[in-house]
C-alpha cells in the first residue's frame, strides 16, 4: 500500500467532494420542500390529492434509487426537448439533481407525515380557535413544531443521502467517488485512492450520525 | 425529435441469437432474485448473530459487533461493493485468488463479489433490528428463562428470539425488500441483473420509456408480492393474546 | 437442616449500595415471608439465592451448593430451585402446555409424554386444565399467575421463591393465587416469598423477615413479629401500621 500521492492529489479530490456537497444541499432542500408538500397532500381530505400522493410516495419507495438516476439522465434531457421544442443541453448534475429530489421526497415524506401526525389534533384546533387558516396553522403552529420533533430523523436520511450521491458514478459525474477513482487510476494507486474515499465517507458519515445521536438526547430530555 | 412509441419492442428481436428483448428482462430478474436471496438469507444470519452479541453481558462482544455496525453502516454501498470487487480479492491468499481471478468467469466473480457486499452491509441492518427486538422485550423474560434452568444459548434460542424476531418483522421486511433495491448496484460491476439488462435494452432498441417503465413495473410488482408474503408470514406466525392480538 | 443459607451478603451497583451484610436461612419445610418498603432490597435479596443477581460479598448455599462459586453450575441448581416472578413472565410466544413443559424437556432431559403428563397434573392441581391450549395472553392476570407456579413446581423444585407474586394483580384475583400458595405450604413446600399479604404471612408463614434499605432489620418467629409489636423495631411498626390499614 502506497498512500503518497493522495496528498497531491486533493485539490481534485476537494473539487469532487464540492460537488457531492452541492448536490447533497440542493436535494436536501428540494427533497424536504417537495416532501413536505407530498406530505401535506397525502394528509388532505381530497381523497383525489391524498391517492396521488400516496401513490408517489408508493412508487418511489418500490424501486431503485439507482435505476431512478439511470432513467432521469436518459429521460430528462428528451422530456425538455418535447416541451421546449429545441434541444437543450441539461447535463448529468441537473438529470442527478432532479432524479434525487423526486426520489428522497418520497422518504422526507413520510417522515414529515410521521412528524405532523406527532403533534396533538388540540393544536390545530387551537389555531383554528383563535382564527387562523388552513395555511396559518400549518405555517405557524403545526409544522414548526413538527420539524423541531422530526430534525434527527431528517438529518439521518440526510446522512443515507449524502453516501447515496455515489450513484452518480453510474452517470459519469465527478463526485467524491469519483475523482477518487479517476485520481487513482492516473497515480496507479486505485486501491489506496478507494480506501482513502472510504475512510472519508465514513468519517464524515459516523461524525455526523454521532452528532444526531447527541442531538437525540437533548431534544429527548 | 419524434419519439417512437412501440410497446412491442419486448417482443421483438434483440439481432443476438433468437432472443427478444423480454428475454434480457426475464435473465435479469432471475439474477436480480439470486442475488437478493442468497445475500438475505447470509444477511440473516450474521445480522442476528450480531444483534444477540450486542446485547450480551460483557464488553468485547457487544463492542466488536457495534464496530462491525458502524463500519458497515457510515460507508457508502457502492464503495463497499468497489472494495469487494476490486480491492479485496488482490489480497486473497494465493488459490484462492487464482481461483477468483481466473478460474471464475466475469459474471460468477462479479455475482459473488455483490453477494458478499450487500450480505454483509445488510447484516449491520439485520443487527440493529435484532438488538432492538430483543431490548423492547421485558427484562423479566431473560431472568425466567435462566430461573427455570436454561442456559444463556436456550434462553435466546427458546425464549427471547423467538418474541423478537415475532416483533421486528415490519421492519425486517423493509430490509428484505431494500436488499432487492440495492442489488442493482451489482449493474456497475457488469453483472447482467434488471437495471444491467434494461439499460441494455435502452440503448439497443433506442425505446428508453418502455424499458425503463418496464423495469420500474417489475420492480413495483416484486416488491408489492414480497410485501404480501412478508404479510402473510406475520399472520402465520401471530400469537393469539401477543402484541395487539385479541385476549 | 438449612435448605437456604444467605450468610453477610452485600452487593453493590457502582458505589450504590443495596444489600448490607443480609444473613438468614430457611430450613427444609420451612416458609420465610420477607417483607420491607420498595427499594428495601428485598427483590434483589431473593434472586440472589437463584444468582439472577450476582453479589460481591458473602455467600449463599442452596442444598449445600455454593451460588457465589464460579464453578457451580447454575442452569442446573436453577433448575432445582422454582420461581415465581411479579409479572409472571410465562413466554408468551408459547401455548400453556408448552409453557410448562419447555424446561422439563430441555433443561431436564424428560421425554415429552412424561413432561406432559407432569406438566397436565400440576395444570389441574391450580385448576386451569381447561386452559392448556390457550396461550399466556388469552389470560387473566391471576390465571397467568397460576400457570406461572405449576410451571415451576412441574420441575420438581427442592425450593419455591416469590417475589411479590400478587402486586401485579387487580385485587379481585390475589386470593386466587394465595390460595395455591398456602396449600403448597400446607403440604410442606419450603417457601421464601417477598409479599406484602400480611394475611398470608400470618396464615402460613414459620418466620418473618422485615428489609429496609438493604439490610435484614428483623428476622423471628411469626408469632413474636405479629404478637409483640412493641418490641419491633420503629421502622418496622411504620411499615405495619401503613400496611394494615388496607
Amino acid at each position: 500500500m502506497d498512500f503518497s500521492q493522495i496528498i497531491p492529489s486533493l485539490p481534485s479530490l476537494w473539487d469532487g467532494m464540492k460537488l457531492t456537497l452541492q448536490l447533497l444541499v440542493l436535494a436536501v432542500a428540494g427533497g424536504i420542500a417537495l416532501g413536505t408538500v407530498l406530505a401535506l397532500a397525502r394528509m388532505s381530505s381530497n381523497a383525489m390529492l391524498s391517492g396521488l400522493a400516496k401513490a408517489y410516495v408508493n412508487y418511489f419507495r418500490s424501486i431503485p434509487l439507482l435505476l431512478v438516476i439511470t432513467w432521469f439522465y436518459l429521460a430528462v434531457p428528451m422530456i425538455l426537448n418535447w416541451i421546449t421544442g429545441e434541444f437543450v443541453a441539461v447535463g448529468a448534475f441537473t438529470s442527478c439533481l432532479v432524479a434525487f429530489v423526486m426520489f428522497e421526497a418520497a422518504y422526507y415524506c413520510e417522515i414529515v407525515r410521521a412528524g405532523i401526525q406527532s403533534i396533538s389534533k388540540g393544536q390545530i384546533n387551537a389555531a383554528y380557535a383563535v382564527g387562523m387558516t388552513y395555511s396559518q396553522a400549518m405555517r405557524l403552529i403545526i409544522l414548526p413544531q413538527a420539524f423541531r420533533k422530526m430534525t434527527p430523523l431528517l438529518l439521518q436520511q440526510t446522512i443515507i443521502l449524502f453516501q447515496d450521491t455515489s450513484l452518480v458514478y453510474a452517470v459519469g459525474l465527478i463526485d467524491f467517488l469519483n475523482a477518487a477513482r479517476a485520481r487513482g487510476d492516473i497515480m496507479g494507486q486505485s486501491h489506496e485512492f478507494l480506501i482513502f474515499a472510504g475512510a472519508v465517507y465514513f468519517v464524515i458519515s459516523f461524525g455526523a450520525s454521532s452528532l444526531v445521536k447527541r442531538l437525540q438526547k437533548r431534544l429527548a430530555v | 425529435m419524434n419519439y417512437n412509441w412501440d410497446w412491442n419492442i419486448f417482443f421483438k428481436s434483440t439481432g443476438i441469437g433468437s432472443e427478444i428483448y423480454l428475454d434480457w428482462f426475464v435473465s435479469g430478474l432471475g439474477w436480480t432474485i439470486a442475488v437478493a436471496l442468497v445475500a438475505w438469507i447470509i444477511a440473516l444470519l450474521l445480522g442476528s448473530v450480531l444483534g444477540v452479541m450486542r446485547t450480551l453481558p460483557g464488553k468485547a462482544l457487544p463492542a466488536i459487533a457495534t464496530g462491525y455496525v458502524e463500519l458497515f453502516r457510515n460507508v457508502p454501498l457502492l464503495v463497499q461493493l468497489f472494495m469487494w470487487y476490486f480491492v479485496v480479492p488482490d489480497y486473497l491468499p494465493e488459490p484462492l485468488q487464482t481461483w477468483f481471478k481466473q478460474d471464475l468467469n466475469p459474471a460468477t466473480s462479479a455475482y459473488v463479489s455483490v453477494v458478499v457486499c450487500l450480505a454483509l452491509f445488510t447484516a449491520a441492518r439485520v443487527c440493529e433490528q435484532v438488538r432492538t427486538g430483543i431490548q423492547a422485550l421485558p427484562k423479566g423474560q431473560s431472568a425466567a428463562a435462566l430461573a427455570v434452568g436454561f442456559s444463556i444459548g436456550q434462553t435466546y434460542r427458546h425464549v427471547l428470539l423467538p418474541q423478537a424476531f415475532r416483533i421486528i418483522i415490519p421492519p425486517l421486511t423493509s430490509e428484505f425488500l431494500n436488499i432487492f433495491k440495492n442489488s442493482s448496484v451489482a449493474s456497475l460491476i457488469g453483472l447482467m441483473e434488471l437495471l444491467a439488462q434494461t439499460k441494455q435494452t435502452a440503448e439497443f432498441s433506442a425505446n428508453i420509456f418502455e424499458a425503463f417503465t418496464l423495469a420500474t413495473v417489475i420492480y413495483f410488482v416484486l416488491n408489492m408480492s414480497l410485501m404480501a408474503l412478508m404479510n402473510l408470514v406475520e399472520k402465520k406466525v401471530r400469537i393469539p393474546g401477543m402484541m395487539g392480538g385479541a385476549k | 437442616m438449612s435448605m437456604i443459607e444467605i450468610k453477610n451478603v452485600s452487593k453493590w451497583y457502582g458505589d450504590f449500595q443495596v444489600l448490607t451484610d443480609c444473613t438468614t436461612n430457611v430450613k427444609k419445610g420451612e416458609v420465610v415471608v420477607v417483607c420491607g418498603p420498595s427499594g428495601s432490597g428485598k427483590s434483589t435479596l431473593i434472586k440472589t439465592v437463584n444468582a439472577l443477581e450476582p453479589f460481591q460479598k458473602g455467600e449463599i448455599f442452596v442444598d449445600g451448593v455454593s451460588v457465589g462459586d464460579p464453578k457451580t453450575d447454575l442452569p442446573k441448581l436453577r433448575a432445582r430451585i422454582g420461581m415465581v416472578f411479579q409479572n409472571f413472565e410465562l413466554f408468551p410466544h408459547l401455548s400453556i402446555t408448552e409453557n410448562l413443559t419447555i424446561a422439563q424437556q430441555r433443561v431436564l432431559g424428560r421425554n415429552r409424554d412424561e413432561a406432559m403428563q407432569k406438566g397436565m397434573h400440576y395444570l389441574d392441581r391450580v385448576g386451569l386444565k381447561a386452559h392448556a391450549g390457550k396461550f399466556p395472553g388469552q389470560l387473566s392476570g391471576g390465571q397467568q399467575q397460576r400457570v406461572a407456579i405449576a410451571r415451576a413446581l412441574a420441575m420438581d423444585p427442592i425450593a419455591m421463591l416469590f417475589d411479590e407474586p400478587t402486586s401485579a394483580l387487580d385485587p379481585e384475583m390475589v386470593n386466587e393465587v394465595l390460595d395455591v400458595m398456602v396449600e403448597l405450604a400446607h403440604e410442606g413446600m419450603t417457601m421464601m416469598c417477598v409479599t406484602h399479604e400480611m394475611g398470608f404471612a400470618r396464615k402460613v408463614a414459620n418466620r418473618v423477615i422485615f428489609m429496609d434499605r438493604g439490610a435484614i432489620v428483623e428476622d423471628c418467629e411469626k408469632e413474636e413479629f405479629f404478637g409483640n409489636i412493641d418490641a419491633r423495631s420503629e421502622r418496622a411498626r411504620q411499615f405495619l401500621s401503613k400496611i394494615l390499614q388496607h
